[in-house]
């Protein structure tokens, strides 16, 4: 039988794959950092997962790591989508160009 | 947007998994901030959508994207198969650092585990943090200035709910900060919420008056990271080791810097969602 932190952790190895599908497959830049906050999502979850796995109270550690990850996750989508705006204003177009 | 949605799914998980901390933080940040922060940032692209025409880049056949796909598909379920059995293979139970955490917590100055590594065992890591975010905030400042939005009128409704909620919110982040140090709540907790009433404010159609906006702005911004720095220099000087607190001195240091890293954290979080420095005073530029 799965324990409930393993079914966590898996779920959040899922989204982390999700998103690194996200991130691979759509060309618009929106998406693009769309799809890094669910992979960030993702190590988040597995990180609080597998600290529940302790006896007791969970291991506090890893959840102090995950409250300074989530505020530096919403400074970097802050700035990535700054740079986005910037690009569009820019060359008027919402995607990388290809490299030829 | 689902992505909120999926946020708040985010915060029960945490709740489930024991994390009330994570799940506070989660709830204000990765629910409502981010999902803000992403609608301003669409309808902005939206405005500049119209307004210009989209060059047109060399289309992929579907035939290629769907192998495309197909090949990356096939490549991360092999990643997901490889990192599930890493999982599973782990011991179903292992202690970690708790016992660690909890014999040093009579020392740390505050009963709230999760604040005590924050702010005390793991300073370093909180003090470097604050300095993200304001890293953030310079990089988006230098990339040129916010649009002039006139200060616009909300309707009677919107505009008497705004008078009521802001005081509340400010209310409820002093509440977390200061009970932070006993139960789940603290800095980061205390300062999204704080954000979340500016971007509240600022959604409604509220203005700094300008003449907050350069000098006052800018201390308020770098309150918390001066405050953490002085505190890390006295500890050096006083104790020889950069951010190790004295057990007497512990609760009153970490409240103080936790209160300037508040300010700050709130302050710089309202500023990202208002993107580009403000403008400067029609009298100096």
């Amino acid at each position: 039988m799965i324990s409930s932190a393993n079914l966590y952790a898996l779920t959040g190895s899922g989204l982390f794959s999700l998103g690194l599908y996200g991130l691979i497959m759509y060309a618009h830049l929106l998406r693009k950092i769309l799809a890094i906050n669910v992979m960030g999502s993702g190590i988040f979850l597995l990180l609080v997962a597998l600290a529940y796995r302790s006896p007791g109270q969970p291991d506090v550690v890893p959840h102090a790591m995950v409250i300074t990850g989530i505020v530096v996750a919403v400074s970097a989508t802050a700035l990535a989508l700054g740079l986005m705006l910037k690009l569009a204003t820019h060359s008027s177009s919402t995607q990388l160009p290809d490299e030829d | 947007m689902f992505f909120i949605a999926f946020g708040l799914l985010m915060a029960l998980a945490w709740v489930r998994l024991q994390a009330p901390d994570v799940a506070l933080a989660e709830a204000a940040i990765g629910a409502g901030l981010t999902g803000a922060l992403l609608l301003a940032a669409l309808s902005r692209l939206n405005s500049i959508e119209h307004t210009t025409a989209a060059p047109a880049y060399p289309q992929k056949s579907a035939r290629a994207l769907q192998l495309q796909s197909w090949l990356a598909m096939a490549l991360l379920l092999i990643l997901n198969a490889g990192l599930a059995y890493s999982i599973l293979s782990l011991p179903d139970t292992g202690a970690g650092l708790t016992p660690l955490v909890t014999m040093q917590l009579e020392h740390s100055g505050v009963k709230n585990p999760v604040t005590a590594v924050l702010l005390n065992y793991r300073g370093y890591d909180t003090l470097l943090e604050v300095f993200v975010l304001l890293l953030a905030l310079l990089s988006v400042w230098s990339m040129g200035t916010s649009q002039q939005q006139p200060e616009a009128s909300p309707g009677p409704v919107l505009d008497n709910l705004m008078r009521l909620l802001a005081p509340v919110l400010i209310l409820v982040a002093a509440y977390l900060l200061w009970v932070g140090a006993d139960a789940p709540g603290g800095a980061f907790q205390a300062g999204s919420v704080l954000a979340a009433a500016g971007v509240l404010l600022l959604l409604s159609g509220w203005r700094l008056p300008t003449r907050l906006l350069d000098r006052p702005l800018r201390i308020v911004l770098i309150a918390g990271p001066a405050v953490f720095i002085a505190t890390a220099l006295a500890t050096l000087l006083s104790s020889g080791r950069l951010l190790q607190f004295a057990p007497d001195w512990a609760g009153v240091l970490i409240l103080l810097i936790e209160t300037f890293a508040t300010l700050s954290i709130g302050v710089t979080l309202a500023a990202l969602f208002a993107g580009g420095r403000p403008h400067h005073p029609p009298d100096r530029s």
